[in-house]
């Protein structure tokens, strides 16, 4: 049935222009950051490509600290997500007694409640705690805050999944610590990827936590470098553009080495 | 390669489908089995359930309370005036305008993202030679931070960027203008640029469900004489409700939170004709100096998006169970 007909031909030219259409914004970035003497709009390539926009905004938008500083929270934060929220799953999905179900629905409750409304105090006690400008404050925050989500992907897997590996083991002695590190959650590996992917891309793009939370202290993450250069840079497009290649460069790559599993996973992960 | 190679992962595990399909069998029979799942120790449990309490819980509930006060954010008093702040948000103008607005970009983005999205799944799941590049590409703005994207969309939108450039080189000249400065266009632009990273959110999510349809059940169609139009509505549709219900609540949630695409491109302007709630609650927040009235919106946003999902996610299982 999926043979390639004259129609599937005139879908592809047609699938192709709209692509270009698509990709025509990102064309406009690349051309405009690699352009360092012009000022205006200017469509055409650029005839003397340059990289002076690059390093510009690599020096003076302090961009190589703010980068390590994401990779630690990126790192650190999805880690413990996934080890927290994957061990929490484990009995809710296991044990069905009533506690077991309306604690599930507790941490589903959390899916609702939107950030803004713990930031100040969540920010008062923070600061008691000598937590603000810290990444470590920052990496608690994702940790709590995306609990519900992965708890919730977690669940829903384990719930598919048969109980006879787990069994088979804990009749072979197994301690639950055990059974769950060594049977389990190797079994979860699907939708560990998805857990992974998701979070990393949340954690790595969020802009309103760390705004509040790191204003002023002089640790920066890539997306509050980017929004405090471009308040500086008004109107400097050629530098504000490269400053946003650089930033989105790191993501793009794990996107595109891992694009074939983020995109089953991610529509896995969503359906489960 | 084969469609049906490409539809299954050869990295092992289940597929999505599977996956969906046995949960909600398992979730049925579960009852069946209680008493075999009592060796998962409850108490790994406690982590997950310290942090999001001390993180989520106990600063949303506090943050909740301010609701039903006149606290300015910063000084150590405040007074308890009860649910003025409520009655307050439906008599202010600017947060009746905004509520407006939050509709428009949930509706807006919902119907446009999933129809473009669809159309996308749709073609990529042919036998075109470029899917599999079509397909990264489609998905790759929605791994980028909506800060860049709007920063590069302010740009192309502004009245000397590179829109109104294109239009101008083409002879279109009487179509160039502000378009993020006119009070009609700020919005429908706002939902155009969420629409762009987005689209291929919803594609990838379709196409999961695309890849689910048995093939077979589309050669006998065929042998049965349905035309392309017939074959969609009659098999394809139906079949693609679960990821429907996905996409449809996943974008109305984003169009009523949308937030950080309205503040960089137009902090809620010409005048307020892009304030969302999201953007009011915040600056009520920290350029008011209005903590608790700021709270009541956010409380009143939190009511939209309960409310909202509940409706659609009944209607939506229902049309699936038909």
């Amino acid at each position: 049935m999926k043979r390639y007909t004259l129609k599937t031909g005139a879908l592809e030219v047609v699938m192709i222009v709209v692509a270009l259409l698509f990709a025509a914004p990102v064309y406009v970035l690349i051309n405009t950051a690699l352009n360092s003497g012009g000022v205006t709009a200017s469509l055409t390539p650029v005839a003397n490509p340059s990289f002076d926009n690059f390093a510009t905004a690599w020096v003076s938008g302090g961009l190589g600290p703010a980068m390590v500083n994401n990779v630690v929270i990126t790192v650190v934060s999805v880690f413990l997500i996934v080890v927290i929220s994957a061990s929490a799953a484990y009995p809710l999905a296991r044990i069905t007694r009533t506690w077991s179900k309306l604690t599930f629905a507790f941490f589903l409750g959390g899916l609702l409640i939107p950030g803004l409304l713990a930031l100040i105090p969540l920010y008062t006690t923070f600061r008691d705690l000598h937590l603000i400008g810290s990444i470590w404050g920052l990496v608690i925050i994702y940790v709590g805050a995306q609990m519900p989500f992965s708890i919730f992907l977690y669940v829903q897997f384990l719930r598919s999944l048969p109980l006879d590996f787990e069994e088979a083991a804990t009749l072979d002695g197994g301690s639950p610590f055990r059974v769950f590190w060594q049977v389990v959650f190797p079994l979860m590996r699907p939708i560990t990827g998805t857990v992974v992917i998701l979070n990393t891309i949340h954690v790595w793009n969020d802009f309103f936590t760390p705004l509040l939370y790191l204003s002023g202290s002089g640790t920066n993450t890539i997306p509050i470098a980017i929004y405090s250069f471009t308040g500086q840079y008004v109107n400097q497009w050629g530098t504000i553009f490269a400053a946003l290649i650089i930033g989105v460069t790191p993501l793009l790559i794990f996107y595109f080495l891992l694009q074939r599993s983020i995109i089953k996973g991610f529509a896995g992960g969503l359906k489960g | 390669m084969t469609q049906r190679e490409l539809a299954s992962p050869r990295a092992g595990g289940p597929e999505p489908s599977a996956i969906t399909r046995s949960a909600i069998a398992e979730s049925r029979t579960r009852s069946r089995r209680s008493g075999t799942g009592a060796r998962a120790p409850w108490w790994f449990l406690l982590p997950a359930l310290a942090v999001f309490t001390l993180i989520v819980v106990i600063p949303s509930w506090r943050g909740a309370f301010y609701a039903l006060t006149n606290w300015d954010g910063l000084s150590p008093q405040f007074d308890f005036v009860g649910f003025e702040n409520f009655v307050r948000v439906f008599k202010d103008s600017a947060a009746g305008a905004s509520i407006l607005n939050t509709m428009l970009y949930a509706v807006g983005v919902m119907v446009v993202q999933n129809f473009i999205g669809l159309l996308l799944a749709l073609g990529v799941n042919s036998a075109i030679r470029s899917r599999n590049w079509l397909r990264v590409l489609f998905f790759a703005p929605a791994v980028v931070t909506p800060l860049v994207v709007a920063n590069l969309w302010q740009y192309i939108l502004a009245p000397e960027g590179a829109l109104n450039t294109a239009l101008r080189a083409v002879g279109l000249d009487f179509l160039a203008q502000d378009w993020l400065g006119n009070a009609q266009l700020a919005l429908p632009a706002i939902i155009s640029v969420v629409v762009w990273q987005f689209a291929g959110y919803s594609m990838v999510i379709f196409l999961a469900g695309l890849q689910s349809i048995p093939e077979d059940v589309y050669e006998a169609a065929s042998l049965d004489g349905a035309g392309s139009f017939k074959t969609f509505w009659n098999i394809t549709r139906p079949l693609l409700a679960p990821s429907m219900t996905i996409n449809l609540m996943l974008s109305l949630i984003g169009g009523l939170k949308l937030f950080d695409q309205v503040l960089i491109m137009t902090q809620g302007g010409p005048g307020s004709a892009t304030e969302s709630l999201s953007t009011i609650a915040y600056k009520d927040a920290f350029q008011f100096q209005q903590f608790g009235y700021s709270t009541a919106l956010t409380l009143v946003l939190t009511a939209f998006v309960a409310v909202a999902s509940l409706i659609q996610f009944t209607l939506l299982r229902r049309g699936e169970n038909k």
